[in-house]
């Protein structure tokens, strides 16, 4: 039951592009941590040993001002923290920048599960394959309560908020089996909401993505497609239609006027917002008559449909083929 | 009886107190329950809050002792999940608006504050004892709260978790903090009008002890940060009752803005509940040293520049909560910063000991022990300003190691620090100094052991808030179980020494430290109900202790 010391972990396995980078920022503030508290304890003991009541030590000391003492104690500390700062900000903003290839995977979280799907509509719960050496970036959003999808081995953690998508971009490096967490406290069963994230070699990854498990026959755009009807979103924004709503072939990604002059880029979060609260953001020219889909629509098939609304925007080749991620990259 | 001293005089300002052959101090100045219930005495109430906020120190604690025994086994073997998030909200809530943020103040500062500025009492004493009855009254919802089933929100109350899917008295508990606060803030304006109007003739702001300017700089930041919390709960409130939709997305809310107010408030009450403790340690260094501080101006200003900067670091607790990129930049700059006067405070200290004649009774044991681990809490504090490192270890252990390395390690040994500094003023006895230096140095032993192997644990990846954890983990979590049990061993020895000290214990001279300072000077132990047979004038600069002998460059 008790592991020998071999067995016990004292540190995390690097799997992910940012973790030696994050690591590498850890042991130099473990360095300097330790020098400090190191060098404050040995001064600090010295003074009490030589100063003790019982002690004759001289005590006499010049009459100085403080100021020069002060001010150079506390400029030294400012440089070293203002060189931690810059270097831990460009490790977090490259972490966080998704890459212009990064194979997009979307994940809802829910009390207490992550459901996940691939562009191709294989799906599943809790755990996540992902290619090795193919940059990722999870699309996320949460139907009910603020969850945390946290990968140790990547060092990477990302809040999955409800109402809006966030990301988490890696790329893995290392083969294996690792941990995923919610790190932001959800309710009853938090510390279950857990699962494995697979990192796969890119031929495996493929064979285990077409695989389907019978998951899914269709991809997220073809379910998308499907639901574009079902919801009757076709009625108005089809082609051929008489009501005056706004085309959406080739929107995405394309700047968007507002009523009010705004303009804002059609991204996925905007087509969110779009379908679930469409008179929070009307665009110019059109009356705000689309009516709500929120709690009619889930975050899984606003997804779909979403993924729907992209193909459309992508010329007609790719589009075919859009079920198979591109896989160049090695 | 005060002793005699060429700087009392008559005053000026107050009728010469009427003259009894022997002045009643303060704790014969009246007997019975209705007597200390009534009081308008700032020391009486001091003592009415040491004892309420002691028996909220216990419950919090017993919270936390079920959560490590839970936690020795990986699978949960000791309550259900429900339980165990009762338990951990009870504990924060109770632990960090029913102790840490009024346990300096409402207990020390009421106690010497006036004392120690040449006062008879505080400004309003009658609000003071209503702050009293608030802090109660809060405290019974609270428990109310707890024993009708409990919260399990979290002390931090998350929406759109509190307000659309928690189960349990959210409202209730809510209920207690919102009262409290109001408590807080009558507390902070009585010290706030007690510091600019009833000081000494002669005690101008650079005499005054730098006890005084951090409960100054604490009263700053209670008066203003303690709006926003009633606010932020009262909106919880509405959105919970009414469904009026303020957090929630799905009723058009945005769960980011409760994460931004509750920081707002949040962040700054860190600094309510370290400052003072600050003060308490620049107190208990210079008097155990017998050496005027080093760069007095420094430390008192440092105090005011954590109270500023200490409004505009919020953020920092949100780098991975979906805020822009840029305010998560500027943010952790402005983290890095709030740093600085942190540690020139703990310069100075280290630097007043140069050249001092230092004793090692009790509260400056505690005062060492909270230098140590106040650094040790800080220092890993910059792990979490640091952008890409918090980005792996917000939300784990490695912050519960953190803030606890501040909150227990930094103000719990202040607090009880102080309070076996002035425990002679308080009770006009001695304890015993062998039992309570053995307690001191247990409870740092216990301390280390706890929250230590959390660190590793924090950098492994365990989440906070787990009842279940991978089972690799389970040899930090016994580490820190054990810790647990020898700090509890820590904390019940000074309730039963100082208990038995207040009855029985040796009667303690009126300065037992040979401290500087007029509390010590100018009062018998205990003091009598007006503090000063006269109201002193002060004519000697604060911390006037023999060294350093100075010589002219």
């Amino acid at each position: 039951m008790i592991p020998g010391l071999a067995d016990i972990p004292f540190f995390p396995e690097e799997a992910g592009n940012s973790a030696p980078q994050v690591d590498a920022i850890y042991w130099a503030l473990v360095g300097i941590s330790t020098l400090m508290t190191v060098g404050l304890f040995v001064v600090i003991t010295c003074f009490l040993i030589r100063y003790r009541h019982t002690s004759e030590a001289n005590r006499t000391m010049l009459r100085l001002s403080p100021t020069y003492l002060e001010v150079t104690w506390s400029t030294i500390p400012m440089i070293i923290f203002t060189g931690l700062f810059v270097w831990g900000a460009v490790v977090f903003v490259k972490a966080n920048r998704p890459a212009r290839n990064a194979t997009p995977i979307y994940v809802v979280g829910q009390q207490w599960y992550w459901d996940v799907r691939h562009q191709n509509g294989r799906h599943e719960i809790g755990d996540l394959h992902v290619p090795v050496g193919q940059p990722v970036q999870l699309i996320m959003t949460s139907a009910d309560v603020i969850h945390d999808y946290y990968i140790p081995a990547f060092r990477q953690k990302y809040d999955v908020v409800p109402g809006k998508y966030t990301s988490l971009s890696f790329t893995a490096t290392k083969p294996g089996k690792y941990r995923i967490l919610c790190s932001q406290y959800c309710g009853t069963d938090h510390s279950l909401m857990t699962g494995y994230l697979f990192a796969m070699r890119p031929d495996a990854y493929q064979r285990w993505l077409q695989a389907k498990d019978g998951t899914g026959t269709e991809s997220m755009a073809e379910t998308g497609a499907q639901l574009f009807r079902t919801f009757s979103c076709s009625g108005c924004h089809g082609e051929n239609t008489g009501v005056h709503a706004p085309s959406l072939a080739g929107i995405y990604g394309n700047s968007v006027p507002l009523q009010g002059g705004q303009f804002v880029t059609a991204d996925d979060q905007y087509l969110r917002d779009s379908i679930l609260r469409a008179s929070a953001q009307v665009v110019a020219g059109y009356k705000p008559i689309m009516p709500s889909y929120q709690g009619q629509i889930s975050e899984e098939q606003a997804m779909q449909i979403i993924a729907y609304i992209k193909s459309l925007s992508q010329p007609p080749a790719p589009a075919a083929s859009l079920p198979v991620p591109n896989s160049s990259t090695p | 009886m005060s002793s005699a001293s060429t700087t009392i005089e008559p005053s000026p300002t107050g009728p010469p107190p009427e003259r009894h052959p022997v002045t009643p101090d303060y704790l014969n100045d009246g007997y019975g329950l209705r007597s200390w219930l009534t009081t308008h005495d700032h020391k009486r109430i001091g003592v009415l809050y040491l004892l309420s906020i002691t028996v909220f120190f216990f419950i919090g604690g017993w919270a936390a002792t079920m959560m490590r025994l839970q936690l020795l086994s990986p699978h949960g073997d000791l309550v259900t999940s429900e339980t165990y998030n009762r338990l951990f909200t009870l504990h924060g809530v109770t632990m960090v608006w029913f102790f840490l943020i009024p346990s300096v103040p409402t207990v020390l500062g009421n106690f010497v504050l006036p004392m120690m500025i040449g006062a008879r009492d505080v400004a309003f004493p009658r609000l003071n004892l209503l702050s009293w009855y608030i802090f109660v009254l809060g405290g019974i919802f609270t428990l109310y709260a707890t024993i009708s089933g409990g919260v399990d929100t979290g002390w931090t109350f998350y929406t759109p978790y509190s307000t659309t899917y928690a189960n349990g008295h959210v409202i209730a508990m809510a209920s207690g903090i919102f009262i409290t606060g109001f408590s807080t803030i009558f507390t902070a304006l009585n010290f706030i009008v007690t510091t600019h109007t009833m000081r000494a003739p002669g005690m101008h702001w650079f005499r005054l002890p730098l006890f005084v300017w951090s409960l100054y700089a604490t009263s700053l930041i209670m008066v203003l940060a303690t709006p926003v919390i009633a606010i932020t709960l009262a909106l919880i409130a509405l959105e919970r009752f009414a469904g009026v939709g303020i957090f929630d997305p799905r009723i058009g809310g945005d769960p980011l803005l409760f994460q931004h107010l509750f920081w707002f408030y949040s962040h700054p009450a860190v600094y309510i509940m370290i400052l003072p403790g600050m003060g308490v340690v620049s107190e208990m260094i210079t008097c155990f040293s017998r050496k005027r501080i080093f760069g007095y101006k420094f430390v008192a200003y440092s105090s005011l520049a954590i109270a500023v900067l200490g409004f505009i670091v919020w953020g920092h607790h949100m780098f991975v909560a979906s805020q822009s990129i840029y305010a998560g930049m500027i943010f952790s700059m402005l983290s890095f910063l709030v740093s600085i006067p942190s540690a020139i405070k703990v310069f100075n200290w280290t630097a007043t000991l140069y050249k001092g004649r230092i004793h090692f009774h009790t509260p400056m044991l505690y005062a060492l022990g909270f230098i140590g681990l106040f650094t040790i809490g800080g220092l890993t504090g910059l792990f979490l300003a640091t952008l890409a490192v918090d980005m792996h270890v917000h939300d784990t252990y490695f912050v519960i190691a953190h803030f606890h390395y501040i909150m227990v390690g930094g103000m719990v040994m202040a607090y009880l620090g102080g309070l076996h500094f002035w425990w002679p003023k308080i009770s006009g006895r001695m304890y015993n100094e062998k039992l309570a230096q053995f307690s001191a140095a247990i409870i740092f032993v216990g301390f280390n052991l706890t929250f230590f192997p959390q660190f590793i644990l924090g950098y492994l990846g365990m989440p906070r808030r787990y009842p279940y954890y991978p089972p690799q983990w389970q040899v930090f979590h016994i580490l820190s179980t054990a810790g647990a049990s020898v700090l509890a061993v820590g904390y019940l020895l000074p309730l039963c020494y100082l208990t038995w000290s207040f009855f029985f214990g040796r009667h303690a001279p009126p300065n037992p430290w040979h401290a500087s300072g007029l509390e010590w000077n100018e009062t018998s132990s205990p003091p009598i109900r007006t503090n000063f047979e006269k109201l002193p004038i002060v004519t000697r600069e604060a911390y006037d202790y023999p060294y350093p002998i100075q010589k002219d460059a």
